[in-house]
């Protein structure tokens, strides 16, 4: 079973999905799913500790050789972040039955298991081949996934937001399938490592760069980077909230790694950052993103915008750390990943409980919490610090990398920046602290309660996460590290 | 190109619905002039058949004219001519069309083309690309048509109160009267559409066919059934529960032969192992991906275009009620 773990992660919950229907009692089917999360999180642990030991691993789909058949290929990178999405939706989907009772009508509980296992195929399928073509069948399954589990909010504007959402996406999805056909009619291969050899030869031509162009703003659109993200804040705001946790603490991670996987092993360092100006382009657009993200958050009422706008200025550190192109800058940025991944299905969760029990996330329905929902509003306070980079939380450790990396490559100015740019989160979570806990709480509030423990559980596992890895490092920094230099070391 | 501008231009839809379905004939002939028969089939199919029939079902909710708009989209008209100024940049150092020393037809091609008749056993090249050497892209497209099923329902669906549709039968009954010569003359003809169906279904192997192409056939004759003899006659027959399991049918059974081969030690979607003979396995192993492939394709254009239906329905019988309230309040 064990040479079978790159497909079985992948195969798993895309049988399940249909298998949902069999069973069509939403407590079973929270089971059920609960169940298939765990197995992949399991599945995810082993391939990474097999990685680890024993290298990249190639498994041969339909027993065809790579050029000809599709190949995963799972190396330290994608290890890492099949761990990272696994983790989330495992935990996510811990306070999910409790969430969707109040959220969505009783009829659609087992299509939005269906669907959430769908888009957790999507994202594992994204991340472990190493086909270019398959990348973007499987971009279709979790995006499509993506949009119905955000149409499914109760408010109507959840509606019009992944209407907003599908046609964005499916711009950027087409770019990136124009590049990828690009490439196959210069190379005539789909192959990732294939494409990477074959490319060296044509790299010249002007069909490969147009196919480069469209491959980075495609997969720019779906990472949300300024000035592409107009459609990711609706999405987050309006979403049941699980599927808010959920998507944001993955999808735009998925589109970090497809970025980092087509520019570093695909075109190849010298290619992506001698030949064009991307460099440059997506530093800049990194930091004004930080900037202007931080500044709207500031001034937004709803508290899952508020959020929302803070996940823009976190990718917008990521392609910081990306584009500084160094391998602790990497470093850096696979380190936020999951450092984010982890602070934000943390917050997103405590929001949901608030949802849960007072049916609003507005800013001004949060006086008094404080004092209601003790242990979820801390929760938001840990993982704000956390999101602001204060010491002994994971949000430090990246901040603290991405810093030594511009320091190391020179780039004061960046550095200045960043720090700059964690001030304006001091004063975006600082609006929600003094909401709740320096104000009595609202007429006819009186009886609000705290969260049920079906919220509580997942959401301090996170918290504590957050905790523990901004104190034991090791764990996370060596893996993000392994990945980044192994990143580098294959195309010196 | 002229279609497009035309389709692009017009604001009654039901003509833009006509057009489409034309645009999807001609782009189908424009593939079989590049000698891509197969994908060829699937546009005459999937454009200019279903697509149109589902398009028209969604105008029957929302009525036939476009909402006209004021604002000038510069931005847009920006973007777009960027895109296209980028395509024909990219163009510029591409191989000559047809150029026999084209990188495509250099690296991965001549192996499908020489070899795939003693690999796989299946004198459809694309056939045996699509389900033997990329057979697990085909099955992420399943995945793709299953996933876009479902959220289709998750929007749609209405909340379960079936009560007995009061439907005039009266009114029913004289709209199918004006519609004789057709009702009769597609009486005559589905049957053959479904015979065409299966035909495509099981000789994928020899010509251009497959599942894709019949599921969406298949759906095509059921949808015609509907729209002519009314949603409650062909629920009878096709019961949405059951073709929505179905659905989910089809996409295990792609999946399942994948498991059965890794039971059988191979890697996943590895059908040599499936028969003693790896030819024999092979061709058990697209034979029945490809009933997989039907089923899915089918079951999910057929629930999505009963969804459409239902709402429709309801909401005619919303409006219906709506009115005799507003009479009653008169009077």
């Amino acid at each position: 079973m064990l040479a079978h773990l790159p497909i079985l992660q992948v195969v798993i919950p895309l049988m399940a999905a249909p298998l949902c229907w069999f069973l069509n009692r939403s407590k079973l089917v929270w089971i059920f799913a609960l169940l298939v999360c765990s197995a992949t999180f399991i599945n995810s642990v082993l391939l990474l500790i097999e990685v680890m030991n024993s290298g990249t691993i190639i498994y041969e789909l339909g027993g065809w050789e790579a050029p000809w058949g599709i190949e995963y290929r799972i190396d330290k990178l994608n290890a890492f972040l099949l761990l990272i999405i696994s983790s989330i939706g495992t935990v996510v989907m811990f306070a999910a039955n409790t969430s969707i009772q109040k959220e969505l009508s009783e009829d659609r509980h087992t299509l939005f298991y269906s669907l959430y296992l769908l888009s957790l195929t999507g994202m594992y399928g994204i991340v472990a081949t190493g086909d270019a073509f398959n990348v973007f069948v499987f971009l279709e399954i979790s995006s499509l996934s993506a949009y119905a589990l955000i149409a499914l909010g109760k408010d109507r504007r959840a509606l019009w937001a992944a209407f907003q959402y599908l046609i964005m996406g499916t711009i950027g999805a087409t770019f990136i399938l124009i590049g990828i056909g690009m490439l196959y009619q210069m190379t005539g291969t789909l192959n990732m490592s294939d494409l990477a050899i074959r490319l060296v030869d044509v790299g010249h031509t002007r069909t490969v760069f147009a196919a480069f162009a469209f491959l980075i703003v495609g997969i720019c659109l779906k990472l949300a980077l300024f000035p592409l993200h107009l459609w990711l804040p609706n999405a987050y705001a309006y979403a049941p909230s699980i599927v808010t946790a959920f998507l944001a603490a993955t999808s735009t991670k998925v589109a970090v790694y497809l970025l980092i996987r087509f520019t570093f092993t695909v075109f190849g360092i010298s290619f992506s950052f001698t030949s064009l100006p991307l460099q440059d382009i997506l530093m800049v657009l990194g930091l004004v993103g930080v900037f202007v993200a931080s500044i709207t958050a500031i001034y937004q009422q709803n508290v899952k915008h508020i959020l929302a706008y803070s996940s823009i200025a976190q990718v917008g550190y990521m392609i910081i750390g990306y584009s500084i192109n160094t391998s602790t800058g990497v470093m850096a940025t696979l380190l936020h990943l999951f450092n984010h991944a982890l602070m934000k299905s943390a917050l997103f969760l405590a929001l949901g409980a608030v949802m849960y029990r007072i049916g609003s996330v507005q800013l001004s329905q949060f006086q008094g919490l404080g004092r209601q929902m003790p242990l979820t509003m801390s929760a938001i306070v840990i993982g704000g610090l956390s999101l602001i980079g204060v010491p002994l939380t994971v949000g430090f450790v990246s901040k603290w990398y991405l810093l030594i990396a511009s320091v190391e490559a020179g780039m004061w100015p960046v550095a200045v920046l960043i720090l700059l740019g964690s001030l304006l989160a001091i004063v975006y979570i600082w609006r929600i602290v003094e909401m709740a806990y320096f104000k009595p709480p609202l007429p006819g509030r009186d009886t609000v309660k705290e969260a049920p423990w079906t919220f509580l559980g997942p959401i301090w596992a996170l918290v504590i996460a957050n905790i523990y890895f901004g104190i034991d490092t090791r764990l996370s920094v060596q893996i993000a590290q392994a990945a980044s230099q192994s990143l580098f070391g294959i195309n010196p | 190109m002229v279609i497009a501008i035309a389709i692009v231009r017009m604001t009654d839809l039901l003509a833009v619905v006509m057009l489409t379905g034309i645009y999807g004939l001609v782009s189908a002939s424009f593939f079989v002039v590049l000698d891509a028969v197969d994908v060829a089939f699937t546009e005459a199919s999937v454009g200019a058949g279903i697509s149109g029939l589902l398009m028209l079902a969604a105008i029957t909710i929302t009525g036939r004219k476009e909402a006209p708009k004021r604002h000038k989209p510069l931005i847009s008209l920006f973007v777009v001519f960027v895109t296209g100024g980028m395509l024909i940049y990219g163009t510029m150092d591409m191989p000559y069309f047809g150029a026999v020393d084209a990188p495509v037809h250099q690296h991965v091609a001549p192996r499908y083309i020489e070899q795939s008749m003693e690999e796989v056993g299946i004198p459809n090249i694309v056939t045996s690309v699509l389900g033997s050497y990329r057979a697990f892209d085909t099955l992420g497209e399943v995945a793709v048509i299953f996933t876009a099923g479902i959220g289709v329902m998750s929007l749609l669906s209405l909340p379960r109160r079936r009560k007995k549709p009061q439907t005039d039968d009266a009114t029913e009954e004289q709209m199918h009267e004006r519609h004789m010569v057709v009702r009769i003359v597609s009486k005559a003809l589905i049957p053959f559409i479904l015979l065409f169906a299966l035909y495509v279904q099981f000789h994928g192997d020899f010509g251009p066919g497959g599942g894709f192409q019949a599921g969406v056939i298949f759906a095509a004759a059921i949808i015609l059934y509907t729209m002519l003899f009314g949603l409650d006659t062909a629920q009878k027959v096709f019961n949405p529960s059951v073709i929505q399991l179905l659905a989910a049918v089809g996409l295990l059974l792609y999946a399942s032969v994948g498991v059965v081969s890794m039971l059988n030690g191979a890697n996943f979607l590895d059908y040599n192992v499936l028969a003693d003979d790896a030819l024999t396995g092979q061709h058990i192993g697209i034979l029945v991906i490809e009933l997989g492939v039907g089923i899915t394709v089918a079951s999910v254009m057929l629930s999505i275009f009963f969804n459409f239906d239902a709402r429709r329905q309801a909401l005619q019988n919303n409006n219906k009620q709506k009115g005799e309230q507003d009479v009653s309040r008169t009077l």
